[in-house]
């Protein structure tokens, strides 16, 4: 429900509330340039005799919000406004036209549409407090609980960046948004904002006036309270002083000084001076500043808020005609957040349709078991939200079947999304198996998980579910709908490794041409950093293979380091390229594996075709920080990756020391020893804050996160510690 | 306040809009070239001793301002059933309003008086701009205004 309010107040809205903000964030300064600051302001009476005496004809005088004090004039000359000096009463000149102040205001307040574009701007605002509110609500939910709601989050492209502004601006936001529904609202006349009204006084001395200065009434008002007094004509008798303070409004006698009658500020009234203060910082130009610039972020916001819904759309994908669920021989549930499941969904229903199954697909929440008559086979794919929560489309699932009387006939399976680098991973599918089997609901399956999206997971879970069903899929992840790739030109490869049928090649792509729009959209491969993935798709199949990058949009080129596996079809590719040669190929972010930021030193681990990314971080290393690199591989026999390069930034600093570890030499021990023989250091290091990055194999991640427990044990630390800060970051294959 | 007479008070209830025993009343304004938003403007009638005893017209734009025309304000609180339909437009910088009311004759050289207030936003707020006695030595007699209004005239 939030995402929906959250999606479509913002589409309806957005243009509205980008003019909304933007003239509000220039009308942010005018409190700032104008706000009078003086400290020592004349009371009422002394300031109201003086400028009796200054200005001929003077009706009322006004304070405003930002306590400039102005005196209306009808003299000789005809009408007149002037400012006055609060401290002193004497004239500074006359009032300047707020003309461009006004102008911005009208436009800020009404689209200069009157009060039909009031009520649009109204409405527009009302949407933006709404917005906010389920916006921080949808934050919540993502990650992981409205205590957590500042915590870090990985977000990458338009999703991260909204967020993270979102999450910065939002309360400032909230603020102006609501402030500006009530004054809205005020202007209308559905909130009532009376100003203080004094009954007029039955009786007013009609003797000779006394000076302004010595009436009690009048002295009695501080200068930093007085809102506005409106004069006796000169020279005419039985005519009193009106005043407005912070307090209220009164008549004050032209002779004897008295008060004669008095109002005080009502609630409403009050409630309002708060309201219009927050809104238009007069009177608190600094907050009001703040809250200017807050709004700057409206315009963001709904850039990157329109390519997240784009985004959603365009992944889902061209639709199968879906069967009714009395009917399909297939039931597929998806419990989706933002969308990016229902890919996966809609290749499988279009597999299952490759080889004659109906498939009714529909959300996890419109679980009605009572239909699946015909159903061969349930199939849950469920995305973990947060630490282990229901995505949106699966809300309501665990409730509907915890009211089911009797399991469906037909197995069921569950395929789990999420990203493993979450201590949740998957949690959500494994609590739908467990409260599955509880019911006495048969497996078809184990329940398996696919982890960044990855197709090699997908496809592997497809071939179980093959064998079990005894239907006749393919490989299901080739009805993926595919990303669009660009085409990579190698430009220069080197092989590395003691035999020739299983080298390492680092190979180096020119970097795709791109336009001005394409960097300003920063379309693939127009800002990507070492540690990054890049996604190969090789010949003859269609599923994408996964590389971290050796190099950043920065170097100008995109370069890989790679093993070549017995019998692997990518890589096999790969190595057999000669410069000149093409692959395609798109990049995704891996934000979690780039070079942290800071002066922290760096402890990188790496194994085999593992070194590429760490490679890639010590080369982006142009600021020097220190950093130590851990590197195991079989042999020095046939070379080292990147060993010319690893001397020439030892030389200038970019790498501090390189310890090797060779598996296969006269002393063989692996990257996990070299680090045991390092403890002292290696202590040293985190002490000083150091980060650890490590990439390579699993095994090699399991052994090197072995060894780090007992480092870290005598510091009083643990490798969850140290992730939870941000400081042990691992990328495994 | 003073209310009206029980029979004049009775009369104008039965009778409105058009009040029986009554005389047109055209009322000639020229406003200031004072360079600001557009000027409001209430006329009203009251005793000799200024109090309120009834609206003439209200040339304005939202209610929602109307408190600045602080005298009648004061006296009518804005109610809908004093206006009675009896308003029209604002009125810009330097230009003129003319408008016709009905007037009872019992009011016409009894020493009641015209009253002017007038405002304009981010300017000032002026409570009796004019007051002028409502007799036929005062009709045709331009009088000048102490805040926007530059010259006022009444016809009857």
């Amino acid at each position: 429900m939030f995402r929906a309010l959250h999606r479509w107040a913002g589409l309806a809205a957005a243009l509205l509330l980008i003019i909304v903000s933007l003239t509000g964030v220039i009308l942010s300064f005018f409190p700032l340039l104008s706000a009078d600051r003086t400290g020592a302001r004349l009371d009422a009476g002394a300031l109201v005799a003086a400028v009796q005496e200054n200005v001929q004809g003077a009706q009322q005088i006004r304070v405003d919000d930002n306590g400039v004090v102005t005196v209306s004039a009808f003299g000789d000359t005809g009408f007149q406004q002037l400012r006055i000096d609060p401290a002193s009463g004497d004239v500074l000149g006359p009032v300047q036209s707020g003309g461009l102040e006004l102008w911005f205001e009208n436009l800020h307040r009404n689209l200069f549409l009157s009060d039909t574009g009031q009520m649009a701007v109204l409405i527009a605002s009302v949407a933006m407090v709404a917005l906010m509110l389920s916006g921080f609500a949808l934050a919540a939910r993502r990650l992981g609980g409205w205590r957590k709601l500042f915590a870090r989050d990985r977000g990458e492209g338009a999703g991260g960046l909204h967020l993270k502004i979102a999450r910065i601006a939002g309360l400032g936001l909230i603020v102006s948004a609501f402030t500006g529904v009530w004054m809205g609202l005020a202007t209308l006349g559905l909130i009532p904002d009376p100003s203080p009204m004094a009954p007029f006084p039955s009786e007013i001395s009609t003797q000779t006036t006394s000076p302004a200065d010595e009436l009690a009434g009048l002295t009695a008002i501080p200068g930093d309270t007085l809102r506005s007094v409106n004069l006796p004509s000169q020279g005419m008798s039985g005519q009193a002083y009106e005043v407005e303070t912070d307090a209220g409004a009164g008549f004050v006698d032209p002779v004897t000084g008295e008060m004669l009658s008095w109002a005080d500020r009502s609630g409403w009234s009050r409630a309002m001076d708060v309201i219009h203060l927050l809104h238009t910082g007069q009177g608190a130009s600094l907050l009001g500043l703040l809250l200017g610039l807050m709004a700057l972020s409206v315009p963001v916001l709904s850039g990157s808020g329109l390519l997240i819904w784009l985004g959603g759309r365009s992944r889902q994908g061209k639709r199968l005609p879906n069967t009714p669920a009395e009917a399909a021989d297939v039931i597929l549930l998806v419990g989706s957040e933002g969308g990016t499941t229902w890919r996966f969904a809609h290749a499988f229903a279009r597999s299952l349709s490759d080889v004659g199954k109906t498939t009714h697909l529909a959300e996890m929440n419109d679980f009605t078991p009572a239909q699946y008559k015909r159903a061969q086979s349930i199939v849950l794919f469920a995305a973990t939200y947060g630490d282990g929560d229901a995505p949106e489309s699966a809300r309501e699932f665990l409730e509907a079947l915890a009211d089911m009387e009797t399991p469906p006939a037909a197995p069921l399976s569950v395929l789990g999304f999420g990203d493993s680098t979450f201590p949740a991973f998957c949690a959500y599918a494994d609590t739908v198996t467990r409260a599955a089997e509880a019911k006495g609901w048969a497996l078809l399956l184990d329940t398996h998980h696919v982890d960044r999206q990855a197709p090699r997971d997908f496809a592997k879970w497809g071939t179980e579910f093959a064998a079990a069903s005894g239907f006749a899929l393919g490989d299901v992840s080739t009805a993926l709908t595919r990303r669009p790739t660009r085409s990579l030109t190698l430009v220069s490869k080197k092989l590395y490794g003691e035999t020739a049928q299983a080298p390492t090649a680092v190979l180096r792509f020119a970097l795709p041409k791109q336009t001005l729009l394409g960097r300003l959209m920063k379309r693939d491969f127009t800002a990507f950093e070492a540690g990054d993935l890049l996604n190969v798709i090789p010949e003859g199949d269609d599923s994408p293979r996964s590389y971290s990058l050796a190099s950043g949009s920065k170097d100008g080129f995109v370069e890989i380091c790679v093993r070549k596996a017995p019998g692997g079809l990518a890589s096999g590719q790969l190595c057999a390229l000669n410069p000149g040669d093409t692959i395609a190929a798109y990049t995704t972010p891996n934000a979690q594996f780039h070079a942290p930021e800071g002066d922290a030193p760096l402890v990188l681990i790496g194994a085999g075709a593992g070194i590429g990314a760490l490679a890639g971080m010590i080369r982006g290393n142009t600021r020097k920080r220190e950093t130590h690199l851990f590197f195991g591989m079989r042999s020095r026999a046939g070379g080292i990756p990147f060993e010319i390069e690893f001397e020439d930034w030892a030389d200038n600093g970019q790498l501090s020391d390189l310890v090797l570890a060779l598996s296969r030499s006269e002393t063989p021990r692996y990257v996990q020893h070299a680090l045991q023989d390092e403890v002292a250091k290696l202590r040293d290091l985190i002490r000083r804050g150091a980060h650890v990055m490590i990439c390579g194999g699993r095994d090699m991640g399991d052994g090197v996160r072995a060894v780090f427990e007992d480092i870290l044990a005598p510091l009083g630390l643990s490798v969850r510690h140290l992730e939870e800060e941000g400081r042990y970051a691992v990328d495994v294959f | 306040m003073k209310l009206m007479t029980p029979i004049l008070a009775a009369t104008t209830a039965l009778t409105a809009p058009a009040i029986a025993n009554a005389a047109e009343i055209t009322l000639d304004t020229q406003l200031q070239n004072y360079g600001g938003e557009r000027a409001y403007l209430a006329y009203y009638l009251t005793d000799a001793d200024g109090t309120y005893v009834r609206h003439l017209w209200i040339a304005s734009g939202k209610s929602r301002w109307w408190q600045h025309l602080r005298n009648w304000y004061a006296a009518t609180d804005g109610a809908a059933s004093e206006i009675a339909g009896l308003s029209g437009a604002s009125v810009g910088s330097g230009r003129s309003l003319k408008v016709t009311v009905e007037v009872e004759d019992a009011l016409i050289n009894a020493g009641y008086q015209i009253h002017v207030d007038t405002a304009v936003e981010h300017m000032a707020d002026v409570a009796d701009d004019v007051v002028v006695p409502l007799d036929q030595a005062s009709a045709g007699q331009t009088v000048s205004g102490r805040g926007f209004i530059a010259s006022f005239t009444f016809d009857m």
